[in-house]
């Protein structure tokens, strides 16, 4: 698992209290990790606080899986 | 119109010297204080480094970690104190009609801790906007009461209670007159509170209206005491179910006592300070009476504000006597507060399960502390010095006010069918 990888879940893990073997790829935040809506801003908000990147709240919306973070993060982070 | 009676019929509480009702009341017979220096946060630079903090309490043997990250301190013992009392009520929840089940909650200030972190967040980073999406609704002072309802399907009137340290006590009454007026047939009701952090004790701390006792921390809380030198914070919940006489009965739900009258004012005189001839008190105690159409001579027990201010002890008294003239001579009178210390928007409702329990047990829980008279103070009052004292109580009076100059006073009955 890239390094990436890891943090993204290990961001997820803390915040949403869920079972590390249940963040998948295919793993939807709202879904199957029982995210509201806020908890979903408080992701993206720490994605962008532990990666150092901005990521404009249209781009935020596309977000939906631990798959999607992973990827846009990989293509975005300095 | 003709009002509905009103029950009490499930208590719950988390505070400095109880984390259950039976606990509370054992320590408030027994007159333990519950005070302590402060392990919040390190308060070595503070004028008061003491408070009655709740002891042993591990939020996440309540709450899973997702909810406690969203929850204020005060938040979770409100969520504590009604987990307590709605068990107590044996309440079955799915035979119920849940829109008329409503929650009003008190709170002074609400999620204080919060906004501190939050906003000393912001000040030590680069000024780019980070606030939690939960700050908002971690920190308002109605969230307590929306958490409530959320837990228990509750879907009727739903709302919190500002008023200081009568916040809960502007609950309590609401919610009666509610059921009275039929709009609802139970309530959870009571408040909350959890400001003993640096915001809350350094503030206080700047309005000199805390106690600053440090090398006597432990009875530092002297009610009527001459010596008295201002409040120790408390924090935690104390929460109540009400019910429409009638619904208890139905149900075969035990009865603690009736809710029978409650009256609010203002002293429209200071922000601090309260009216030096205790106006906005007698008008409140008068109101409550009325309400409960009790004369002075139908109180026992009075429950006072008494926080151990230079400033508020005084006026107290004097109102007390303006009100039951004769009578205050024959009342037992107690500051509770000397105990638990000042739960501020949650002193209303620890100090209506005291009323509650001292009708029960027909015992008046003491003021500790104290050592030297005040002048000011007329002496013949009973104002229940140093040991509980046994003897009929009838009815139970309790005072809160808030800064603001904000009055409730709520009267409790022994229940008689």
């Amino acid at each position: 698992m890239s390094d990436i990888a890891s943090r993204v879940k290990a961001i997820i893990v803390d915040k949403l209290g869920v079972d590390e073997t249940e963040v998948t790829l295919e793993a939807s935040f709202t879904n199957d990790l029982g995210a509201d809506s806020l908890d979903t801003v408080e992701l993206i908000m720490e994605f962008e606080k532990e990666f150092n990147i901005a990521i404009p709240d249209d781009q935020a919306e596309n977000i939906g899986t631990v798959g999607d973070a992973i990827s846009y993060i990989g293509e975005n982070a300095k | 119109m003709e009002f509905r009676r009103v029950v009490v019929t499930g208590l719950g509480t988390i505070n400095p010297i109880g984390n259950s009702v039976a606990e509370y009341w054992e320590n408030l017979k027994n007159g333990v204080s519950g005070s302590e220096m402060i392990t919040h946060f390190d308060a070595s630079k503070f004028k008061t480094q003491f408070a009655c903090e709740v002891k042993n309490f591990e939020p996440n043997d309540h709450f899973d970690r997702k909810e406690v990250r969203k929850l204020d301190l005060y938040a979770q013992y409100a969520l504590v104190a009604a987990k307590q009392a709605v068990e107590d009520s044996k309440l079955d929840l799915e035979a119920e009609d849940l829109t008329k089940a409503g929650v009003i909650w008190g709170s002074g200030i609400g999620g204080i801790k919060t906004f501190l972190d939050e906003v000393t967040g912001y000040a030590n980073g680069d000024g780019t906007p980070r606030f939690s999406p939960f700050f908002i609704p971690k920190m308002i002072s109605d969230i307590a009461a929306g958490h409530i309802s959320m837990k228990y399907g509750f879907q009727g009137i739903n709302y919190g209670t500002v008023s200081a340290c009568a916040s809960s006590s502007h609950a309590m009454i609401d919610a009666m007159n509610y059921i009275r007026m039929g709009k609802a047939n139970i309530f959870i009701t009571g408040g909350s509170e959890a400001s003993i952090n640096e915001a809350g004790v350094g503030g206080f701390n700047s309005m000199q209206a805390m106690s600053t006792n440090n090398a006597e921390y432990k009875t530092a809380s002297r009610p009527f005491c001459n010596t008295r030198d201002g409040f120790v914070m408390g924090e935690g919940g104390g929460c109540l179910i009400l019910e429409e006489y009638e619904h208890a009965k139905k149900r075969g739900a035990k009865i603690y006592a009736e809710i029978v009258g409650g009256g609010m004012s203002g002293d429209a005189y200071h922000l601090t300070a309260t009216h030096p001839e205790g106006r906005g008190a007698i008008n409140a105690m008068k109101m409550a009476l009325e309400d409960a159409n009790l004369k002075p001579e139908d109180i026992d027990y009075v429950n006072v504000h008494g926080t151990s201010t230079p400033v508020g002890d005084i006026p107290e008294t004097k109102a007390l006597q303006a009100v039951f003239g004769e009578h205050a001579y024959e009342l037992n009178i107690s500051a509770t507060k000397s105990m638990t210390g000042h739960l501020l928007g949650a002193a209303g409702s620890v100090e209506a399960i005291a009323c509650i329990l001292a009708l029960n047990n027909q015992l008046v829980p003491p003021t500790i502390n104290f050592t030297v008279a005040d002048p000011n103070i007329d002496e013949r009052l009973n104002l229940t010095f140093h040991k509980a004292q046994k003897r009929e109580i009838r009815a139970a009076l309790s005072n809160t006010f808030g800064f603001g100059g904000h009055n409730a006073s709520v009267i409790f009955k022994s229940f008689i069918e």
